[in-house]
């Protein structure tokens, strides 16, 4: 059986939109794929050391809201000082009890199967950041880079 | 249920976890050695088929019990 190959992008830092990439990824390489992330702009949030991800329901008529809450307190509600921080942790809660992992445990996941994690070094220059801030095993590199893997992958996703 | 060597409970993971699971403990066994996953997720169903079309193993068998499924996978 020939290695298949999987390329992500991942541009998105919220909690709901950590899990896409990492699940995949980490089903691939179970599969037996060559796999490959590159996280460009709010994408490297997923890189750091400690994750600091949230869900927002503002601008979300699609995410289910406990109790009614969004017939209640429709999208000013939403706006509320301290309730994305409330929504993120009854998103974290509902998954814990669905047994769903959480983002830290998949990416574990990923790095244990070998998963390559690429950093979008302009975006860390654009942002300021610092590679200290990001975990190990993180690859700096761009656009170019990307292709080289993309351009003979089974399956390309941008997310 | 037939014979197995090795047995993993999965209960209570979602997806994509009992496939990963079932991954990490095959690639500890030896071929045609047996493993007895146990599961609660009922896409897990399908993923299993999926698996081992995907990766070679054999699913000798694919079953419901009692609210739990299982699966018998035949490393390659």
């Amino acid at each position: 059986m020939d290695e298949k190959k999987l390329a992500i992008i991942a541009t998105k830092g919220s909690l709901d939109w950590a899990y896409p990439p990492f699940i995949l990824a980490s089903t691939a390489s179970a599969l037996g794929y060559e796999t490959q992330i590159f996280f460009t702009f709010y994408g490297l949030q997923l890189l750091k050391k400690k994750l600091a991800l949230e869900v927002t329901p503002l601008g979300n008529t699609g995410m289910p809201m406990p109790m009614g809450m969004d017939k209640w307190f429709p999208v000013l509600g939403m706006a509320l000082p301290g309730m994305q921080g409330l929504m993120t942790a009854m998103m974290k809660q509902k998954m814990k009890s669905k047994g769903v992992a959480s983002v830290d445990e998949l990416r574990d996941l990923c790095q244990e199967a070998e998963v390559k994690l690429i950093a979008c070094q302009m975006t860390v220059d654009l942002f300021d950041m610092d590679h200290a801030e990001f975990i190990d095993g993180v690859e700096y590199a761009g656009a170019a880079a990307f292709f080289e893997f993309a351009g003979d992958s089974d399956i390309c996703l941008y997310i | 249920m037939a014979e197995f060597d090795t047995e993993l409970d999965a209960s209570g993971l979602n997806c994509p976890l009992p496939i990963l699971r079932a991954k990490k403990t095959l690639n500890g066994m030896d071929a045609g050695q047996v493993l007895h996953i146990i599961a609660t997720d009922p896409g897990s169903v399908k993923d299993f088929d999926a698996f081992a079309k995907q990766t070679g193993n054999e699913l000798m068998e694919s079953k419901e019990d009692g609210g739990k499924f299982h699966f018998l996978v035949k490393k390659v």
